[in-house]
């Protein structure tokens, strides 16, 4: 077994055991997991048969393997990428819905006649420090 | 809801970002032009004495828990307006350029249009002048947009607007907050909806306070994202996918987009309503 097979299928199951570590302790959540543990599963089989990547890249009329290797990377990688910036997106989105509704919740509830149990509520709400509820 | 305006519920929103130096003063012009309207400040997380000097004016203000932009900020009051069933929206800026006097003119065209912007540019005569690339881009907006509109606006990117319930049921669920946004893709969404726009021509005062950037590189990157940000929003999917923004009572208005939110409350409603 070559140095770089053994390179690459240490290198995947310590990202394997990794991911388990860490969806045990709930630092990842599964749908995220999913994708990176292909990820490993298949450089740990494309590090244990080099003659496919081989066989690969010479169908596709590439000269050297690695280079179909370092191709597939960086698309994957820039997919992913890509994924979680549309994720951060959706994130800002909703965190700025949360941040309109609080405001409009406040002013109902400041509002003279609003909820709040005295009218002396005019006082700016930021000057509550934040976690501190009424 | 046509005539002269004087039995419509009006909310005024006023958005305001760090502006304690103009905010006084515009609260307390709309307050005496407008004595029947209600007037709500949206203060888009300052850390200046917005919130006490619009307070102090006399305004209802609502306060972001962190600045938003003016997207964020006039969503946040479209959504009030819907909730509190007010028959229409102005959006007015916070540093003294519009003038509230213009309003009653804006108003009666309502009539004719769920959306009235007043606009500069209208005029021949208009002494509000914009030069270089800044004024490029206005023009190209100011053209696409009119088609998209088949209505005849000059000036797209003004944050003088007037909305009724129609729009502001639209507006109250989609309104960007990204560049350009608040302005050029509402209009677009605006339309999408099936909302018709028109304008009034108006003529805008300078700013009270603070400074409009206009440095030559800087408005050529105006120009560059206005392009951007107008291409994007015609070809843009709506409704949008990053709507998850709407609750189930504005999705309720939602729904039936195109029609009278009249009774919006046919839901069982836990909102603070009165």
């Amino acid at each position: 077994m070559s140095a770089s097979a053994v390179l690459g299928i240490v290198g995947s199951a310590i990202i394997l055991l990794s991911l388990f570590e860490m969806m045990r302790r709930h630092r990842l959540r599964e749908k995220y997991a999913l994708i990176w543990a292909v990820v490993a599963i298949f450089v740990m089989f494309v590090a244990a048969f080099p003659l496919v990547l081989q066989a690969v890249a010479q169908a596709l009329g590439i000269q050297v393997p690695a280079n179909l290797l370092f191709f597939g990377a960086s698309i994957l990688i820039m997919v992913l990428t890509l994924q979680h910036s549309s994720e951060l997106g959706r994130l800002e989105e909703r965190t700025r819905t949360l941040a309109e509704e609080i405001a409009l919740l406040r002013l109902a509830i400041e509002r003279p006649g609003g909820l709040a149990r005295s009218s002396s509520t005019t006082q700016k709400p930021e000057e509550t420090p934040p976690g501190e509820d009424e | 809801m046509r005539g002269d305006g004087s039995d419509l519920r009006v909310l005024i929103i006023v958005p305001a970002w760090n502006e304690q130096d103009s905010i006084a003063a515009t609260v307390t012009e709309i307050r005496t032009c407008l004595t029947t309207a209600d007037l709500l400040v949206v203060d888009d997380g300052s850390t200046d004495r917005t919130f006490e000097r619009a307070t102090e004016a006399g305004a209802t203000v609502c306060s972001l828990p962190y600045n938003l932009g003016v997207g964020g900020a006039m969503r946040t009051g479209y959504r009030h307006a819907l909730r509190e069933g007010y028959d229409v929206a102005v959006q007015i800026d916070a540093d003294g350029q519009h003038d509230p006097r213009f309003l009653p003119l804006l108003l009666e065209q309502l009539g004719h249009a769920d959306v009235v912007i007043g606009a500069r540019f209208a005029d021949r005569d208009d002494p509000y002048k914009v030069r270089g690339p800044r004024r490029w881009a206005m023009i190209l907006l100011a053209a696409v947009l009119s088609r998209v509109a088949k209505a005849r606006l000059t000036d797209v990117t003004s944050g003088f607007r007037v909305s009724n319930r129609r729009a502001i049921s639209v507006f109250a669920a989609h309104y960007p907050a990204e560049y350009l946004g608040d302005t050029v893709e509402s209009l677009v969404i605006a339309c999408r909806a099936g909302c018709t726009v028109t304008q009034v021509p108006v003529t805008m005062r300078p700013r009270a306070a603070g400074t409009a950037s206009q440095s030559p590189w800087r408005a050529t990157l105006y120009l560059f994202r206005a392009v951007v940000a107008l291409l994007l929003a015609l070809v843009r999917d709506w409704p949008a996918q990053f709507d998850d923004g709407v609750t189930k009572a504005d999705a309720h208005g939602r729904a039936s987009l195109p029609v009278d939110p009249e009774t919006p409350t046919d839901a069982p409603s836990k909102e603070v309503r009165r």
